[in-house]
C-alpha cells in the first residue's frame, strides 16, 4: 500500500448490542469492558491507528454516553488531529424512516452521508466491536488493491456449531480456491471448521458510496443481506484470511470465556503485541497493591486494585478491592467492584461498581456464569 | 487570551542527583522512577495541577533528554494549555553570551522573561526531588492572608535531623526571624522544604540585586532568603503536616518506596481526589502466574510474575520467573529476574537482566558487622551474570 493512500476507518459501536443485552443495558457493545483495562472498541480503534489510518469515524446508535466519555477527543489513540483523526457520528436520520435510528450498515452510512462524501480517504475499512483481535489492516488493503476487488472481507477459521448459536448471527463464507467469495450463509445448519467473516470490510470509498446510494434508492439497508448475499457473484468479492488470534463476544458466556482466555500467555502474546499496542483511556490509578494475606494465582490484575484476599483464575479490572479472608475464583470483576471480607465468589461476572458485602457467598457455574449488573449490591 | 495569571510555578529540575550514583548516570534526578509507575517529578507536577496552577516552568540542565521527552506537552498532567501549561526551560544564549544555570536563584533570574509574560502576582518555586502531596493553593492563600513578601513551607523535623536542613526560627505569628542553612546547633526544628511563594515584584528585585552582587552561590537558601531577612521583608513560615520525603540518596529512595507498603501508608496513592499523574506506556494488565507468591507488594501493568515477591515495589513490564525470589526490593521498568536468582534489599534499575543463580543484596541479619550493610544497587541496562553476587552497599553500573 502506497504511503500516501488515505484510509478511513468506520467502527460500528452498537452492532450486536442485543447479543450481550445485560451488559449493553447502559452502554454500547463498543464500551463493554474487556481484559482488565480495555473496552471492546479499543481493539478496532487501536488496530486502525496502528495501521496508520488517516481518519476514523465511530457510528453509534443508542446508549452511547459511556462510549463518548471513553473515546473523548481520541487523544489516547493519537486521533485528536487537525487533519483526519477521530469523528464521532451519533445517529440522525436523513431518510426520516426510523426515528433517526438505522437498521443496517448501509442505512447508517446513508445517515452520515455528508461525512462519507467529504472524506478525503481513498479506501474505507469497516469493523464492528464484537471480535477481539489484533490485526494489521495494511496487508488487507494491499491485497484488496492487488486483486482489484470490489469488496474484501477479513475471515478466520472457526469451529462452528449450529447448536451453539447465539442471539448474534454469524456469517459463514463459501469461497473458491482462489479466495473469491461465492456465497454468504447466515447461521447455516452445518457444523465443523469453516471460514467466518470477522465483519471487517474493505472497499474503495467510491464503491461504498455507490452501494449506499443504490441501497437507499431501493429502500434497502443491509450490507450483508442486500448486497453480499443477494449479489455476491456480481461483485469481485474477496476474502483475506486473518491467521492471528481472534475471539467473538456474542453472549455472557463467550464474554466470560474470552476474558479468561487471556490467562494463557500465548493468547496474551498474540493480542498484546509490543509493536502494535492496544490503547485505552488512561485511569491514572496507582499500581496494584497486594496485602500481607494476599494469595493470587493465575490471574490478570489491573492497576489500582487492592488485593488482600485469595484470587485465582480471574480477570480483575482497575480499582477493584478484595478484602481479607475472601476467596474469588473463576471470576471477571469489572472496574470498581468491591468484595468485602470473608466472601466466597465463584464463576461470577460483576459489572462496574458492584459491591459484595462481608460474608456473602455467590456462585455461578462454569457453563452459566452469574452476571451482576452495574452498581448492584449484594 | 493573554490574561494575567495570579500564580505560576517554577520547578527546579536541573539537579544531577549525584548521590543516586548509578541511577542518574544518564537521567536527571527528577526523572528517576519511584513508586511503581511514577517518576519523582510527577509529584510536583500533579500537585500543581491538583492545586489549580496551570502554568509551570520546568528548569532543566543536567541530562535533560529523558526528562524533556517525559514531560512532552504536559498532557498527562493536564498541563497542555492554550495559554500557560508546562514549559521546559533550558539554559539559552543571549546577546550577552550563554551561561549554565549557576544556582537556584540564577536559574530563575535567567528565566525572568518567561515569568513576566504571565505578569503573575505570585511565583511558587519548587524542587523536583521530593515525594509529597501538597495543596499549593492553601500555601498561596496563607501568603496572601499574611500580606507576606515570601512564604516558606516548613516541616517539623527531629532535633537530630535538624542540622541537615535549612532551619527557620519564627516569632509567635510565624514570621521568620532567623534562617540558618544546616546549623550545627539548631535553634528550632522547622526545616525548609525548599518550597517558596514570593510576591513576584519583590522577588524580581532581589533576583536582580543578587545577580549584580555576584555572590558566587546565587542560591535561594544562601542568598535570597538571608537578604530579604536582612532588609526586614515579611517572610512567613507555613507549616506543612503530612508525608514529605527527600529521595536524594539511595537509602532514602529505597525507604520512600518501602513507605508505600506500610499498611498505614501516609501518602495514599489511591485517593481519587488527589491523583498522581504519570506518562503512560500502554501495557496490558499484570499477569500473576500459578507459581507466584506475592505478599505486601506493589506491582504495575505489563509485568509478569511467577516467582516470590515480598515487600517489594515492582514497576511496569518486569518479569519475575518461577523460582526467583525478590524481597524488600525495588525493580524498575523492564527488568527481568530469572529463575533461581535472589534479589534482597536492593534497587535494580531499568531494563536489567538478573540471570538465574545471581544474588543481589542481603538482609541486615546476614551481615556480621552492621556497618557493612546497606542497599545493593544495580544501575540501568546492566546484566548480572549467573555467577555474580552484588554485595550489600555495592553499586554496580556495568555488566558483571
Amino acid at each position: 500500500m502506497a504511503g500516501n493512500t488515505k484510509v478511513l476507518g468506520l467502527i460500528f459501536a452498537s452492532m450486536h448490542d442485543k447479543s450481550v443485552k445485560d451488559m449493553t443495558e447502559h452502554r454500547t457493545m463498543g464500551s463493554i469492558m474487556f481484559g482488565g483495562r480495555y473496552r471492546l472498541i479499543d481493539f478496532p480503534l487501536s488496530n486502525m491507528v496502528n495501521s496508520n489510518f488517516y481518519e476514523v469515524g465511530v457510528i453509534t446508535k443508542s446508549n452511547y454516553g459511556s462510549l463518548l466519555d471513553h473515546v473523548g477527543s481520541g487523544r489516547e489513540w493519537d486521533l485528536a488531529r487537525k487533519k483526519g483523526g477521530l469523528h464521532l457520528l451519533p445517529p440522525f436520520s436523513q431518510t426520516g424512516s426510523s426515528e433517526g435510528v438505522y437498521r443496517g450498515r448501509l442505512e447508517a452510512l446513508n445517515n452520515v452521508w455528508s461525512f462519507l462524501e467529504h472524506s478525503k480517504a481513498d479506501y474505507v475499512v469497516m469493523s464492528d466491536c464484537d471480535f477481539v483481535t489484533n490485526i494489521d489492516f495494511r496487508p488487507v488493503i494491499k491485497q484488496h488493491i492487488e486483486t482489484k476487488a470490489d469488496i474484501t472481507t477479513v475471515y478466520g477459521k472457526y469451529m462452528y456449531n449450529e447448536e451453539n448459536k447465539t442471539l448474534s448471527s454469524i456469517n459463514v463464507l463459501e469461497m473458491n480456491p482462489d479466495g473469491k467469495i461465492t456465497n454468504v450463509l447466515v447461521d447455516p445448519l452445518i457444523s465443523g471448521e469453516c471460514n467466518i467473516s470477522l465483519d471487517m470490510f474493505v472497499m474503495s470509498r467510491e464503491f461504498l458510496s455507490t452501494l449506499v446510494k443504490d441501497a437507499a434508492s431501493k429502500g434497502k439497508y443491509s450490507l450483508i443481506a442486500d448486497c453480499l448475499q443477494a449479489r455476491a457473484n456480481d461483485y469481485n468479492f474477496m476474502g483475506y484470511e486473518h491467521k492471528g488470534y481472534f475471539t467473538r463476544i456474542d453472549s455472557n458466556k463467550s464474554y466470560f470465556e474470552a476474558n479468561l482466555a487471556l490467562l494463557d500467555s500465548e493468547t496474551r502474546n498474540k493480542l498484546f503485541l509490543p509493536d502494535a499496542p492496544i490503547y485505552t483511556k488512561i485511569g491514572d490509578n496507582g499500581p496494584a497493591k497486594y496485602g500481607l494475606e494476599a494469595n493470587v494465582k493465575n490471574s490478570l490484575i489491573a492497576d489500582g486494585c487492592i488485593i488482600e484476599g485469595t484470587v485465582e483464575n480471574c480477570v480483575i479490572f482497575r480499582g477493584v478491592k478484595v478484602e481479607k479472608g475472601s476467596v474469588v475464583k473463576n471470576c471477571v470483576l469489572q472496574q470498581g467492584t468491591k468484595v468485602g471480607s470473608n466472601c466466597s465468589i465463584n464463576y461470577v461476572i460483576t459489572d462496574k461498581n458492584v459491591e459484595v458485602s462481608d460474608g456473602h457467598v455467590v456462585n455461578g457455574s462454569e457453563t452459566y456464569p452469574l452476571y451482576v449488573k452495574k452498581n448492584g449490591k449484594l | 487570551m493573554n490574561a494575567k495569571k495570579k500564580c505560576i510555578a517554577m520547578l527546579l529540575a536541573g539537579g544531577q542527583g549525584s548521590r543516586l550514583y548509578a541511577l542518574t548516570q544518564s537521567v536527571a534526578k527528577p526523572a528517576v522512577p519511584y513508586g511503581g509507575k511514577y517518576r519523582i517529578i510527577d509529584f510536583a507536577l500533579s500537585n500543581c495541577t491538583n492545586s489549580g496552577i496551570d502554568t509551570v516552568g520546568v528548569l532543566t540542565q543536567y541530562q535533560p533528554l529523558v526528562l524533556n521527552e517525559y514531560i512532552g506537552n504536559g498532557q498527562p498532567w493536564d498541563l497542555d494549555k492554550m495559554y500557560g501549561g508546562v514549559h521546559v526551560l533550558s539554559p539559552f544564549e543571549t546577546k550577552e553570551g550563554a551561561d549554565w544555570f549557576q544556582g537556584t536563584a540564577n536559574a530563575i533570574y535567567q528565566n525572568m522573561r518567561f515569568i513576566e509574560r504571565y505578569d503573575p502576582e505570585y511565583v511558587i518555586v519548587l524542587g523536583g526531588d521530593h515525594i509529597y502531596k501538597m495543596d499549593y493553593a492553601k500555601l498561596v492563600e496563607y501568603h496572601e492572608e499574611h500580606n507576606a513578601d515570601g512564604t516558606i513551607a516548613v516541616i517539623n523535623v527531629s532535633m537530630e535531623e535538624a542540622s541537615r536542613f535549612g532551619i527557620m526560627t519564627c516569632d509567635e505569628e510565624n514570621r521568620v526571624v532567623d534562617f540558618t542553612e544546616k546549623p550545627a546547633q539548631p535553634k528550632s526544628t522547622l526545616a525548609s522544604m525548599g518550597i517558596y511563594v514570593f510576591t513576584w515584584q519583590k522577588l524580581k528585585k532581589y533576583l536582580i540585586e543578587n545577580e549584580n552582587a555576584n555572590t558566587g552561590s546565587k542560591d535561594f537558601g544562601k542568598d535570597i532568603i538571608p537578604a530579604m531577612l536582612a532588609n526586614n521583608e515579611r517572610l512567613f513560615a507555613y507549616t506543612f503536616e503530612g508525608y514529605w520525603k527527600d529521595v536524594g540518596t539511595l537509602d532514602s529512595l529505597w525507604e520512600a518506596n518501602m513507605d508505600l507498603l506500610d499498611p498505614n501508608d501516609p501518602l495514599d496513592l489511591y485517593d481519587p481526589k488527589w491523583k498522581i499523574y504519570a506518562r503512560h506506556n500502554h501495557m496490558p494488565p499484570q499477569y500473576i502466574g500459578d507459581s507466584a507468591h506475592i505478599e505486601n507488594s506493589m506491582i504495575t501493568e505489563g509485568s509478569s510474575i511467577n516467582g516470590q515477591v515480598d515487600f517489594s515495589v515492582v514497576f511496569s513490564n518486569v518479569t519475575i520467573e518461577e523460582g526467583a525470589v525478590v524481597n524488600y526490593s525495588i525493580l524498575m521498568p523492564g527488568t527481568v529476574v530469572k529463575s533461581g536468582a535472589v534479589v534482597e534489599y536492593a534497587i535494580v534499575g531499568e531494563n536489567c537482566v538478573v540471570e538465574s543463580g545471581a544474588k543481589i543484596g542481603a538482609s541486615p541479619e546476614c551481615v556480621e558487622n552492621r556497618d557493612d550493610w546497606g542497599i545493593a544497587v544495580v544501575g540501568n541496562n546492566v546484566n548480572i551474570s549467573s555467577t555474580a553476587t552484588v554485595l550489600p552497599k555495592q553499586i554496580i553500573s556495568e555488566n558483571i
